[in-house]
């Protein structure tokens, strides 16, 4: 994928392609007008930055942080009054290069007042149609979708025995005797490289219900505490959408934002602070809402028909 | 010892595991929006050149391999190993007939080989692109066929038998392309 040095001036994406991608922002902004949703664009550099433990953000010299997801702005204008909205724009994660990563992305992320999650599947649904993507299969829990391939049930299966299924499939990192006793690790795991590269090979297929450990802003599911309100949009075997329904507790979200502070600060790292801004928000009011963030860049790859971000972005990363 | 990050993973990148050295054939970057991030790579063991894959936490390091590629002339094969050395220092090497491999068949004294070195033993030896090379056996030519259709087996001082032109002679000098075991031209047409 990276391209020769004296060739990299070059665009990754060809004309068909950009005309392709103007003709999607287009899509996606029209379908969010016909559902009165007011686009906002909000900055790109923060003075704080999203405390969940798997999230490493870009700094900027200057100070702040470019944000890995519009989603705290988003909410405060939310808590302000300001109903339903949508940012499409770039956000940045530091360190995420690959085939389906590029540090900087295209992401629309878009929240709904009074929605639950089973409108939010039918309503990210209704968008990918909108857009030329198949009808989605029937949704599934993540506990059926990982039993179905693991035949282990991930709320109560031991660590023993997630550790032993991936040792015998071949995935079980090289390294591992840091994380032994961390449950999260071997879920994402079996969940990345056993079970994700099955889901929607034909039509997406949304995954419902995750395990709330290191959930942050996420409500939790009343009736079953040990998951969030939360759905994830697979095609492919890519990962294009994330959705769920919002925690408006700000006590709670205080908590969960300490705790992944401290998990980052074991790491060894300085985490950025904590978003203070967003919990007086969140302490002043946020209505009941439903949120999406979907990755435009992988979508329009996955129409297209392209093999990894660089034949759909002007300048992927190593063009930069 | 070097090490080599896991962001630092690509193609052709040669590190150390389970003792063995490796070469990254294929590094896939694999993260949930929402989770731990990890490498899952293609590695090949350049001494046994069998392909594998495994999973590394990313951030996690691995120590690098010390690998490196030099130009070698083979001097001679003693029945157990085959002996090269490095035209300006004189330096000698000895390698296995592991890490010759199919690369034997094409070797004659004084020709120049490419020699992939982990900590200074031959892992690897690539054969030039191009040898010249005698022919010991093959049927009687067919006098007046030089322009081709058909071919016969022929085989060469070395061992290695590859098809020629009918026509070619024993104890004609052929020039032959090693990657695809073909024949290029008689060697004073080449």
């Amino acid at each position: 994928m990276a391209p020769a040095a004296v060739d990299d001036w070059r665009p990754g994406a060809d004309r068909a392609t950009l005309i392709w991608r103007a003709q999607l922002l287009a899509a996606l902004r029209r379908f969010m007008a016909e559902r009165s949703r007011v686009e906002v664009d909000t900055p790109v550099i923060s003075s704080a930055a999203p405390a969940e433990r798997a999230l490493d953000c870009l700094t900027v010299v200057d100070g702040g942080y470019l944000v890995p997801s519009p989603e705290h702005a988003l909410k405060r204008l939310l808590a302000a009054g300001h109903g339903s909205l949508y940012q499409l724009g770039h956000v940045f994660r530091a360190g995420e290069i690959g085939r389906w990563h590029n540090p900087e992305f295209t992401m629309l992320e878009w929240y709904r007042e009074h929605a639950d999650l089973a409108a939010m599947l039918v309503e990210t649904d209704e968008l990918l149609q909108a857009v030329g993507v198949p009808t989605a299969s029937a949704p599934q829990r993540y506990r059926e979708a990982f039993g179905k391939i693991t035949g282990l049930d991930p709320l109560i299966a031991t660590l023993e025995e997630l550790a032993a299924y991936a040792t015998t499939t071949g995935i079980a990192p090289v390294n591992h005797a840091d994380d032994e006793h961390n449950r999260m690790f071997w879920l994402d795991l079996i969940m990345s490289l056993a079970v994700q590269p099955t889901l929607g090979l034909e039509a997406p297929v949304m995954i419902t219900h995750f395990p709330i450990d290191d959930a942050v802003l996420i409500a939790s599911d009343p009736d079953d505490e040990r998951l969030g309100l939360r759905f994830e949009c697979y095609w492919q075997g890519v990962e294009l959408a994330n959705g769920a329904v919002e925690l408006r507790d700000a006590q709670v979200a205080e908590q969960r934002m300490q705790r992944e502070f401290a998990i980052k600060q074991l790491r060894g790292v300085q985490p950025p602070p904590i978003d203070t801004r967003l919990l007086s928000a969140l302490a002043a009011g946020l209505p009941p809402c439903a949120g999406v963030a979907l990755g435009v860049d992988r979508l329009l790859a996955l129409l297209v028909g392209a093999s990894n971000l660089d034949q759909v972005l002007p300048f992927a990363w190593p063009r930069r | 010892m070097a090490q080599f990050n896991t962001n630092q993973f690509k193609g052709g990148l040669k590190i150390i595991l389970d003792g063995d050295p490796y070469a990254i054939v294929e590094n896939e970057f694999v993260k949930p929006g929402k989770g731990q991030a990890f490498s899952r790579v293609k590695i090949r063991n350049l001494k046994t050149n069998r392909t594998i894959e495994r999973t590394f936490k990313s951030g996690d390091s691995v120590e690098a391999a010390d690998v490196l590629d030099v130009d070698l002339q083979f001097l001679y094969a003693d029945g157990e190993f085959w002996h090269f050395m490095e035209p300006n220092s004189f330096e000698q090497y000895q390698a296995s007939e592991a890490a010759v491999g199919d690369a034997a068949k094409w070797l004659k004294p004084q020709d120049n080989c490419r020699v992939t070195l982990w900590d200074g033993t031959p892992l690897q030896i690539d054969p030039p692109n191009f040898v010249t090379l005698t022919v010991t056996e093959t049927d009687p030519g067919l006098r007046g066929n030089t322009s081709g259709g058909g071919t016969k087996p022929a085989t060469l001082e070395t061992g290695a038998v590859v098809q020629v032109p009918l026509f070619i002679e024993e104890g004609e000098v052929l020039k032959v392309d090693t990657r695809k075991s073909e024949y290029v031209s008689r060697a004073n047409e080449g």
